[in-house]
C-alpha cells in the first residue's frame, strides 16, 4: 500500500476569488467565514439585548406603554402594552438567540474561524466549502428564528430549554406555541447541523494541517479551546438533534415521545397523546445543554490566557495545567446534566452523583483562575483595553463560578432554582463571562483583521460602564433569588410579598438601561475603526503567536504558500538576551537555558 | 540565528509537519467524525425507545416468527452481505483495480437495494395492518412511533448510501478519485449496517411474539 500518499496532507489552499458575490458572500474563505460569523452574531446580540431592555421595562413598569411596540407587535402588545405571554415570547427569543446565535457562534465560528488555521500555520480549513455551508446553514437557522415573530400566534412562550408538554402540544398551549414553536425547532435543528459540521472541521483541521514544529505542547491555548470545544460541540449537538427531531414529530406526526395521558391544557382534555415522558426532553436537552455552557465559555478562556500572557509580557503560567484543565473540564461536563433536574425529581442517590461530579469542575476551574493569577503575577502589566476585558473576564467567570457551587447541591438548589438566584448565576458566567471574552478577543484581534487599531480612550469608557454595569445588574439578582423572587414571572407588582423588592428590580431595570445604551460606544469605535482607526503595525502587541508574523489583514492563503516553521511554544515572553522581550514561535532562536 | 541552531532545531523529535501525524487523511477523518456525532444521535433515539419501553408496562411484542422475524433477517442478510462486497471494493480500490473496485460497489449497492425494498415492503404490510406513528392495534402508541423513527431514520441513511455508493463507484471507475475515497465510502456504509445490528436486536427480535409460557 503506498502509505506515504495515502497520509499526504489534502492541501486546502484554494485560488482567490474573484468578483463580490465569490469574495464576499459564497467565499470559502475562513477569514472571510469568520467575519460573518462574527457580524452575524453582532447583529445577533443586538437583538438579544433589545429583547432584553423590553422584559426589564415590563417588569418594572407592566402597565406603562412603550412607544412604538403596539405597531410592531399588534396582538402581543396592543398599545404599547405587552401582555404576559408576550413577555414569555422575548425570554424565550432572547434566551435562544443569545446562547445559539451569539456565545455558540461569536468565539468559535467567528474567532475560531478567522485564527485557528492562522494560528497553526495552515492557508485554510481542512474542508473549505463544508465551512461555508456550516455558515449559511447557521444563517438560514437564524432567519427561520426571528420569522417566529412575525407568524400567527407569534414567537413560542417556552424558554430556550423549550420544555415538553409546553413545546410539544401546540397552539392549544398558547400563542406562539403553534406555528412559532415549530419554527423554533427547526431553527435549533438547522442550528445543530450547522454546528455538527462546523465542529468536524474544526477537529480535522487542527490534527491534521499544522505546521511543521507545531506539536499539540506549542499549540497557543486559544486552539487548544477552539479544538475541545469543537470536540464537545461534536458529541453535544448529535445528541441535541435527535431530541429535536423527536420533538418535531410530537407536533407534527402525531408521536407522543414527550407527552404523556391524560394532560388538560387550558381546561381541555389532550386524547390523542399517551405514554410519552416529559422528562426524557430533559435528559436530552440537559446532557447538551450543559457541555453548551463550556462551549460557550471555553473558547473565552482560550482568548484570556492569550491576552493575560501578552500584555502581563510572562509566559502563561503552568501551560500545560492549563491545557489538562481544559480536557477536565469538557470532560466533566458530560457528567453533570442532571444538576438541572434536581427540581424534577429524581432519586437522592442520583443527584449526590451529579453534585459531586458538578462540584469537581470546580477543581480545573480553580487551576485555571490560579494559573492566570499567576500569569498576572509580578507581570509587567499593560492595561489596554484588551487586557481589562481579560481581567474582566476572569472577574465574572470566579464570582459566577462560586454562586455556582451553592446550586450544585440539591440541598440549597431545590430553593434557588426557581428564583432570580439562578438568573443571576448563569448571566454571569455563561452570559457576561463569555461576552467579555468575546469583546476581549474583539479589542485584540481587530488590528489583524482590518489593519487599523480600535480606539482605547472609547474602548476603556466602554469597558468600565460595562464591568460596573453587569456587576450592578446581575448581583441584586442573586439577593432577589435568596429572598424568594420567582423567575419567568412576567411581573411583580401583583404580589404582595414581593412588593419590598420592586425597588431592586428598578435598580436593575436602571442598570440594564445604562449598560445596553453603553454597548453603542462599541458598536461606534467598531465601525469607526475599520475605516478611520490608526493604522495597525504587523504586531502592534508584540504576541509571539503566527497570525502577528502575516500581513494584517492576513492575504488569501494567510502565508503567501510557504508554511512557517515552529521552533517555540506559544508563550515565550520576558526571554533574557533576546532582542525583544519575546520570541516569535517562528523564530529559531534558542531559548537561554533556565538558571534555577 | 546561526546555521548550527538551525540544524539542532531540525533535529529535535518535535512533529516536523507536512505528512499528517496520525497517518490519517483529512476526508478520513472527516469522516470518522461525522461517524461519531450520527451515532450519537442514533444512540440517542435508541435510548429513548429503551426509556419509554422499559417505562411502559404493557409494550406490545406483535412481530410473528413468520413473516415478521424471517424477512426482517433476511434483510439483515442483505444487509451484512453488502459490508462484504464492499470490503472487496475497497480492497480492489486500493490495488488500483477501478474495474473491479466498481463492480463491487455495484453490488453492494444491490444489496442496499434489496434491503430498501423489503424495508419498505414492511412498512407497506405495517401500515396496512393499521400501526401508524400515533396509533396501531396493540394500543401502546408510541410502539409505531419509535419503531418508524428508528427505522426511518436507518432506512434514510441506507438510501443516501446507495445515492453516494453510485457516486463514488461511477467516478472511481471513470478514473476519478482516490482509493482513500472509496475507502471513505466504506467507513460510511458499515457504520450503517452497524446501526442496523442494534436496530435488529432490539426493535425486531425482542418484539417476536411470545408463543411459549405467558400467552
Amino acid at each position: 500500500m503506498p502509505e506515504a500518499a495515502r497520509t499526504q496532507v489534502e492541501h486546502p489552499a484554494h485560488a482567490a476569488p474573484a468578483g463580490f458575490i465569490r469574495k464576499y458572500i459564497f467565499s470559502l474563505d475562513h477569514k472571510v467565514i469568520g467575519t460573518q460569523y462574527f457580524f452575524l452574531a453582532l447583529f445577533s446580540v443586538f437583538v438579544g439585548i433589545i429583547l432584553s431592555v423590553l422584559m426589564r421595562f415590563h417588569l418594572v413598569w407592566p402597565q406603562a406603554a412603550i412607544p412604538g411596540l403596539g405597531a410592531l407587535a399588534p396582538t402581543g402588545a396592543a398599545g404599547g402594552v405587552m401582555t404576559p405571554e408576550f413577555y414569555l415570547s422575548l425570554m424565550t427569543i432572547h434566551g435562544t438567540i443569545m446562547v445559539f446565535f451569539v456565545l455558540t457562534t461569536a468565539p468559535q465560528g467567528g474567532f475560531g474561524n478567522y485564527f485557528l488555521p492562522i494560528q497553526i500555520g495552515a492557508a485554510d480549513m481542512a474542508f473549505p466549502v463544508l465551512n461555508m455551508l456550516s455558515f449559511w446553514i447557521t444563517f438560514v437557522g437564524l432567519i427561520v428564528l426571528l420569522a417566529a415573530f412575525v407568524v400567527s400566534g407569534g414567537a413560542p412562550l417556552s424558554g430556550w430549554t423549550a420544555y415538553p408538554p409546553l413545546s410539544a402540544i401546540g397552539q392549544i398551549a398558547g400563542p406562539g406555541q403553534g406555528t412559532g414553536q415549530t419554527l423554533w425547532i427547526l431553527s435549533i435543528a438547522l442550528f445543530t447541523v450547522a454546528s455538527v459540521l462546523g465542529a468536524l472541521n474544526f477537529i480535522v483541521t487542527t490534527i491534521d494541517l499544522r505546521a511543521p514544529g507545531m506539536s499539540m505542547m506549542r499549540l497557543p491555548l486559544t486552539v487548544w479551546a477552539w479544538f475541545i470545544t469543537a470536540i464537545l460541540g461534536l458529541l453535544a449537538f448529535s445528541v441535541l438533534l435527535a431530541a429535536g427531531i423527536l420533538l418535531l414529530l410530537d407536533r407534527m406526526a402525531g408521536t407522543s415521545f414527550f407527552i404523556p395521558a391524560g394532560l388538560v391544557v387550558n381546561d381541555q382534555m389532550l386524547l390523542n397523546h399517551q405514554g410519552g415522558s416529559p422528562l426524557l426532553w430533559q435528559h436530552l436537552f440537559w446532557f447538551f445543554g450543559h457541555p453548551e455552557v463550556y462551549i460557550a465559555i471555553l473558547p473565552g478562556m482560550g482568548a484570556v490566557s492569550q491576552i493575560l500572557s501578552t500584555f502581563a509580557r510572562k509566559p502563561i503560567f503552568g501551560y500545560r495545567a492549563m491545557v489538562y484543565a481544559l480536557m477536565g473540564i469538557g470532560f466533566l461536563g458530560f457528567m453533570v446534566w442532571g444538576h438541572h433536574m434536581f427540581m424534577s425529581g429524581m432519586s437522592p442517590y442520583s443527584a449526590l452523583v451529579f453534585s459531586v461530579m458538578t462540584m469537581a469542575i470546580g477543581v480545573p476551574s480553580a487551576i485555571k483562575t490560579f494559573n492566570w493569577i499567576g500569569t498576572l503575577w509580578g507581570g509587567n502589566i499593560q492595561f489596554t483595553t484588551a487586557m481589562l476585558f481579560a481581567i474582566g473576564f476572569v472577574s465574572l467567570f470566579v464570582t459566577g463560578g462560586l454562586s455556582g457551587l451553592f446550586l450544585a447541591q440539591p440541598s440549597v438548589d431545590i430553593y434557588f432554582h426557581d428564583t432570580y438566584f439562578v438568573v443571576g448565576h448563569f448571566h454571569m458566567i455563561m452570559g457576561v463571562a463569555a461576552i467579555f471574552g468575546i469583546f476581549a478577543a474583539t479589542y485584540f484581534w481587530f488590528p489583524k483583521m482590518y489593519g487599523r487599531m480600535m480606539n482605547e480612550g472609547w474602548g476603556k469608557l466602554h469597558f468600565w460602564i460595562t464591568f460596573v454595569g453587569v456587576y450592578a445588574i446581575f448581583t441584586p439578582m442573586h439577593l432577589l433569588g435568596v429572598v424568594g423572587s420567582p423567575r419567568r414571572y412576567s411581573q411583580f407588582t401583583e404580589y404582595d410579598f414581593l412588593k419590598p423588592l420592586a425597588g431592586v428590580h428598578e435598580f436593575i431595570t436602571i442598570a440594564a438601561f445604562i449598560t445596553a445604551t453603553a454597548q453603542v460606544v462599541f458598536l461606534f469605535n467598531l465601525f469607526y475603526s475599520i475605516w478611520k482607526g490608526r493604522k495597525a503595525e504587523i504586531n502592534p502587541w508584540h504576541c509571539t503567536t503566527l497570525e502577528w508574523t502575516v500581513p494584517s489583514p492576513p492575504p488569501h492563503d494567510n502565508f503567501g504558500g510557504r508554511p512557517p516553521t515552529v521552533y517555540h511554544g506559544a508563550y515565550e515572553y520576558s526571554v533574557p538576551d533576546a532582542k525583544a522581550d519575546y520570541l516569535m514561535q517562528t523564530d529559531a532562536a534558542r531559548l537561554p537555558a533556565l538558571k534555577h | 540565528m546561526s546555521a548550527s541552531t538551525k540544524a539542532e532545531y531540525a533535529a529535535s523529535p518535535a512533529w516536523e509537519g507536512g505528512a499528517a501525524p496520525y497517518a490519517i487523511g483529512s476526508k478520513k477523518l472527516g469522516m470518522w467524525l461525522f461517524i461519531i456525532a450520527d451515532a450519537l444521535t442514533f444512540a440517542s433515539l435508541l435510548v429513548c425507545y429503551s426509556y419509554l419501553r422499559y417505562a411502559t408496562d404493557n409494550w406490545p411484542r406483535p412481530f410473528h416468527t413468520w413473516p415478521s422475524i424471517t424477512m426482517a433477517t433476511v434483510m439483515t442478510f442483505c444487509l451484512l452481505s453488502s459490508s462484504v462486497t464492499m470490503v472487496f471494493g475497497v480492497a480492489a480500490a486500493s490495488r488500483n483495480d477501478r474495474g473491479a473496485a466498481a463492480k463491487w460497489i455495484v453490488l453492494t449497492i444491490l444489496g442496499g437495494l434489496a434491503f430498501v425494498v423489503l424495508h419498505a415492503n414492511e412498512w407497506r404490510g405495517l401500515i396496512e395492518e393499521g400501526v401508524t406513528p400515533f396509533s396501531n392495534p396493540w394500543g401502546v402508541p408510541n410502539f409505531g412511533a419509535a419503531f418508524f423513527t428508528l427505522t426511518g431514520l436507518h432506512m434514510t441513511h441506507v438510501v443516501i448510501g446507495c445515492l453516494y455508493l453510485g457516486v463514488i463507484a461511477f467516478a472511481f471507475g471513470r478514473g476519478k478519485f482516490t482509493p482513500e475515497d472509496v475507502e471513505v465510502s466504506g467507513l460510511y456504509w458499515h457504520f450503517v449496517d452497524l446501526v442496523w445490528m442494534f436496530i435488529f436486536p432490539m426493535v425486531y427480535l425482542l418484539s417476536n411474539v411470545v408463543t411459549m409460557g405467558a400467552h
